[in-house]
């Protein structure tokens, strides 16, 4: 159960196409997360999947069967929204319970699975109350449970965490993929943030425009970019992009080299810039770079902490085996 | 920093309102007095205030010459059976315009309000000679769908602007949760509207109550609801100020007690939503 077609899938808002043709394959099982810049079409596709929006053309099929003109009742997917979309007047109980009420399952059945879905997400002490008397976390972990009553062919998850603080996103991050661990069903997950991404999925979707950009695992994705935008998109700090001379040393329009692939001198290197900002986190320092001569502003990643001040003179040094050469089209070089 | 407000222009301001607050209430207060005055006090010059022969004579000749209980009967039944009625129609009919609005709902909108703007004179004529041949001229059944279609736009309005505050992900929530259209209106929009609902219901019971152009010219004596019943005290033979205003009083007192209990409700309803 849950494995999801999408073949020459296009939506059309009016005269803007935010989706072109589009085909992808999500396994069953799979953890699939959608990412890319806000207005991408990422949310768009999720709500294709589930039946929210309407296809403008193209087919959508859940395990086999044609599901492009099912309503989102009829498709047997959950979703968990950004804002939770909890019933406001309705007791905890009564929204873990309000799919199987649809569904008419009886009552002591209905009991059974509310029970052991609030032991799972600890809310068993919550259960009498209004969504409104919760926290954040809590209300998101709600709506996971009234997804998973459902017993759904696949979890459809639309930016989830946006609305939680820091600390509780990285929880229920933790938490989300404890859950894909134990269930094993196919999740599909939308996210702007990209460390989101790189941290949960099985295969990550990177979205740009409506089109997708390249499709694979996390570090294929990392290793191996297809073009500038994923290059630049995936990986935290963002890679450095460098034209001109500097790329056509290597046969290239452009290459890029990660903040982690650079080596720090004070003395010698390749090239040379002046400090400008330096975050320490302690475990890592982030160093910007100006004056180099090649990009506005490079960016570099030290493991552990260095010493380096504003204005300071710097030498860095790329990494030979880990350049990304990318052609006039911005796609990868073999 | 608050904005400073001295003492003095409280006061100034509380007395203000209460001054206001008189003079809106006065027409109604003037009418209780004269309800229990003889027809000749009702029209001394100079007016008697307080200091009359307290009288309840009025009461009791407007329950001999007349069927309060009938009317009364009649009022409830068109007010409320033409709110449940505009309810019905108006809860799916707000829904699509506040979740799926086409290109042209906000011309839907206007449009069923400036139906408002036609002077129901207007279309008498043809609402008469409609009801005739229909054969439903002065009953019930007439009343409770005239009334309705008069304020069928403002139930729209009213409950579109409740709808359009809750949020459209907890209505795609229910549908991905395996609603149906009936459910999802039924189970999740209905008792959020709640608030909102009972805000219109109450107005227009108030509406529909008040309503006596439609009410009075439409019925004869079968369905001829309170309205009608006060018009019938203004009688060709001369006006009994005394008689009719305790006719008055006790065609607008089941409303003024209902308004009483539900002000909260009905503050909220003329606010349309504008406070959240």
């Amino acid at each position: 159960m849950g494995q999801i077609t999408l073949n020459q899938v296009t939506k059309s808002f009016g005269e803007a196409q935010v989706i072109p043709p589009l085909d992808l394959e999500i396994n069953e099982g799979e953890f699939v997360v959608f990412v890319g810049p806000s207005g991408c079409g990422k949310s768009t596709l999720l709500r294709l999947i589930a039946g929210l929006e309407d296809t403008t053309s193209g087919h959508i099929s859940i395990d086999g069967k044609d599901a492009t003109e099912l309503p989102p009742a009829k498709r047997g997917l959950a979703m968990v929204f950004q804002s939770y979309a909890l019933y406001p007047h309705m007791s905890v109980r009564k929204n873990i319970a309000f799919p199987m009420r649809m569904a008419g399952i009886d009552e002591a059945t209905q009991k059974a699975k509310i029970e052991a879905a609030a032991k799972a997400l600890n809310l068993t002490d919550y259960l009498d109350r209004k969504p409104g008397q919760l926290s954040g976390g809590q209300r998101q972990r709600v709506a996971i449970g009234r997804a998973i009553v459902r017993e759904p062919a696949a979890f459809l998850f639309d930016e989830p965490l946006s609305n939680l603080d820091a600390a509780l996103r990285v929880g229920m991050r933790l938490e989300i993929m404890e859950l894909h661990e134990k269930l094993a069903t196919t999740m599909i997950y939308v996210t702007h943030d990209q460390v989101e991404a790189m941290t949960m999925a099985d295969k990550i979707v990177v979205l740009q425009a409506g089109v997708i950009e390249q499709v694979g695992s996390p570090l294929e994705l990392y290793h191996t970019p297809r073009n500038k935008f994923v290059a630049g998109f995936i990986g935290s700090p963002k890679m450095n992009l460098i034209d001109g001379p500097e790329a056509a040393k290597h046969d290239a329009t452009t290459i890029g080299i990660r903040p982690e692939h650079l080596t720090v001198s004070k003395t010698e290197g390749a090239w040379k810039g002046v400090v400008g900002v330096a975050e320490h986190l302690g475990s890592d320092t982030f160093i910007h770079v100006h004056d180099t001569g090649l990009m506005d502003m490079m960016t570099v990643r030290i493991t552990g902490d260095i010493e380096a001040r504003h204005g300071d003179t710097i030498y860095l040094t790329p990494l030979a085996d880990q350049i990304h050469r990318f052609d006039a089209q911005g796609l990868r070089i073999a | 920093m608050a904005r400073a407000i001295t003492t003095k222009q409280k006061m100034m301001w509380t007395v203000l309102a209460w001054a206001f607050g008189l003079l809106m209430f006065f027409p109604i207060l003037w009418t209780f007095l004269t309800s229990f005055k003889t027809e000749s006090t009702a029209i001394a010059d100079p007016p008697v205030w307080f200091f009359f022969d307290w009288t309840l004579e009025n009461y009791t000749a407007v329950q001999e010459r007349s069927n309060y209980p009938k009317a009364l009967m009649n009022s409830i039944i068109i007010s409320v059976g033409s709110t449940i009625l505009g309810i019905l129609i108006a809860v799916p009919a707000a829904w699509s315009m506040a979740f799926v609005p086409g290109k042209r709902t906000k011309d839907v909108l206007l449009w069923m309000l400036s139906t408002k703007m036609l002077p129901a004179v207007g279309v008498l004529y043809p609402l008469v000679l409609l009801a005739k041949w229909l054969g439903v001229m002065d009953s019930r059944i007439l009343l409770v769908v005239v009334l309705m279609l008069i304020n069928l736009p403002i139930i729209v309005w009213m409950l579109y602007t409740y709808f359009k505050e809750i949020p459209g992900e907890i209505l795609e929530a229910s549908r991905m949760d395996g609603a149906d259209l009936r459910s999802e209106i039924l189970y999740v929009l209905t008792p959020m509207a709640l608030p909102g609902i009972a805000s219109t219901v109450l107005l227009n019971i108030i509406l529909a109550w008040n309503e006596a152009f439609w009410t009075i010219l439409l019925t004869t004596v079968n369905a001829a609801p309170l309205t009608a019943f006060i018009a019938s005290f203004s009688a060709p033979e001369g006006l009994f100020y005394a008689k009719l205003s305790a006719a008055s009083m006790m065609a607008i007192a089941p409303i003024l007690i209902m308004g009483w209990f539900s002000q909260k409700q009905l503050v909220r309803g003329l606010t349309f939503g504008a406070v959240k």
